[in-house]
């Protein structure tokens, strides 16, 4: 008996040719996408409405400035926030870690739609109080009361990231650092961080996106952003293609985001896959 | 408006407003538990036509995912909720004129909550699939067990054990999901204390009770994906 009888034994079976069920299955169900895609576009030419279009379109690129303003400014100061956070999450001290701890688990815990109605219908009936110590312009804006709830919530969810890269990387480098004479911030600035932020981009990157699909609820709070015009589009003409029409704005930019993330992972990880 | 005290509003019966609010809150359960068997069944499959040979599944069910994953929640049940009855509408008047059709909030919350349940879950299961090893296939193939034998017998055990902790993080995004279908008038949790905060015009009080719940149901439902975990683990152990 030759090696390659012995080889041809143990071959598991051929893939199957012509047209077996799951090919048929396939088939149908990508047609059935192309069917929809298709309806989709046939709906959209057949409600093409000029006008609509003259008259929406601007409001739409307006909304989807605030859209993109309102997730920038609150990731970005979700991030500084989400420093002390992190800080307290990983202390030694009980007191700071369980404050964190309850912190992170709350906004964690709970809808962000609860949370902005906290913010802007629990803290608007505290009008009186807040204009005492001044801070009623800033939470009379409904636009600010979103970006408040917004920065509370990913600070938690990006406190839980930082902490989550820090921790994946081994002891030895603080020591090996700590042996070479540098001191913690030099360490962590130097060793731990570059090395943290590469395991940590990809969360990050799912948290931009989990962002500006949330950011849709803002809408419910009277801003004017994407959804906010899509709504009040559709309140105005009761012409359903406002929501088509937002549904692929949001979608193109979810998709255009993805993929610009794994681009950059790709890039920076290069020295560590050859 | 006579002053009432917290208690009062807090008090279960016509004075106070927990009954609503409770109610409100098994609604959120019975929602929830009612998207979660679907959007299993949904996400497994998606997943197991994701990781099939076949290159045109694979296709269909990378779509899914992706059109479900990168809408927007809210998006999603407005494009539902507003959407189908025109389509409903637009089918059944060809047959029978004259008839209007009316999307069940509860209904149309629970097909959207499926949809977007069971394009996360089948990323979970994804993972769980690549980490059972290929000699379980060959070995179901070996003592003949059809493919659909195999699955259900070999695979979907282990598959289900491996999957777990994932899941779980699914369903409380689920339970937090919920609570974007009181926008469109289903009487859940927050839409009840919405009613309670416009009325009585204590919001901070309402809402912080209504966080209260969702914190609730988040804790229980750890507590009991304990038990489950630590008696999967048990019978593994064995």
């Amino acid at each position: 008996m030759s090696v390659s009888q012995a080889i041809s034994v143990d071959r598991p079976p051929p893939r199957a040719r012509g047209w077996p069920r799951t090919r048929i299955v396939g088939y149908a169900l990508v047609g059935l996408w192309i069917l929809f895609g298709l309806g989709i576009l046939a709906y959209l030419i057949y409600a093409w409405n000029g006008e609509f279009f003259a008259r929406y379109a601007p409001a739409y690129l307006q909304g989807l400035w605030t859209t993109l303003s309102l997730v920038a400014i609150s990731m970005v100061v979700g991030a500084i926030f989400s420093l002390p956070v992190t800080y307290g999450r990983m202390s030694k001290s009980r007191f700071l870690s369980g404050i964190a701890y309850c912190y992170v688990y709350f906004f964690r815990g709970t809808p962000l739609l609860v949370q902005v109605y906290l913010v802007y219908y629990g803290l608007g009936s505290f009008r009186l109080q807040l204009e005492s110590v001044g801070l009623w312009w800033f939470f009379r804006e409904a636009f600010n009361c979103g970006v408040f709830a917004f920065a509370l919530n990913t600070a938690a969810y990006q406190a839980e990231i930082l902490r989550g890269a820090i921790e994946s990387v081994p002891r030895g480098q603080w020591e090996g650092a700590a042996s070479l004479g540098l001191h913690k911030l030099q360490t962590l600035r130097k060793v731990v961080l570059p090395q943290a932020f590469i395991v940590a981009l990809r969360p990050y990157g799912n948290e931009l996106v989990l962002m500006i699909k949330a950011s849709a609820i803002v809408a419910i709070i009277t801003v004017y952003d994407l959804m906010g015009n899509a709504k009040l589009a559709y309140a105005k003409s009761f012409d359903f293609q406002a929501y088509v029409w937002v549904a692929i704005v949001y979608l193109v930019m979810v998709e255009i985001l993805r993929h610009g993330v794994e681009w950059i992972e790709r890039r920076i990880t290069i020295h560590l896959h050859r | 408006m006579p002053a009432q005290s917290i208690w009062t509003l807090l008090s279960w019966g016509p004075e106070g407003w927990s009954d609503d609010i409770a109610y409100g809150a098994l609604v959120t359960i019975v929602l929830a538990l009612a998207t979660l068997p679907i959007g299993l069944t949904i996400g497994f499959f998606v997943a197991w036509a994701k990781q099939s040979e076949e290159p045109s599944l694979r296709v269909a069910a990378n779509i899914y995912t992706t059109v479900f994953r990168g809408l927007p929640e809210l998006v999603t049940l407005f494009l539902f909720f507003f959407g189908m009855p025109i389509l409903l509408q637009y089918v059944i008047r060809l047959f029978k004129p004259e008839a209007t059709i009316d999307v069940d909030s509860f209904i149309a919350g629970m097909i959207v909550l499926s949809l977007i349940f069971s394009s996360y879950a089948s990323e979970v299961f994804l993972s769980a699939f690549r980490a059972i090893p290929k000699g379980q296939y060959e070995g179901g193939y070996a003592i003949g067990l059809s493919t659909w034998l195999t699955m259900r017998k070999v695979i979907l055990p282990q598959l289900l054990r491996i999957a777990f902790p994932g899941l779980e993080n699914c369903w409380l995004s689920l339970l937090k999901d919920t609570a974007l279908v009181s926008v469109v008038n289903l009487a859940e949790t927050l839409r009840n204390a919405g009613v309670a905060a416009r009325v009585t015009k204590h919001a901070f009080l309402f809402y912080s009770v209504a966080a209260l719940v969702f914190l609730a149901l988040a804790i229980l439902s750890s507590i009991a994906t304990g038990f489950i975990l630590r008696s999967l683990g048990r019978r593994e152990a064995r």
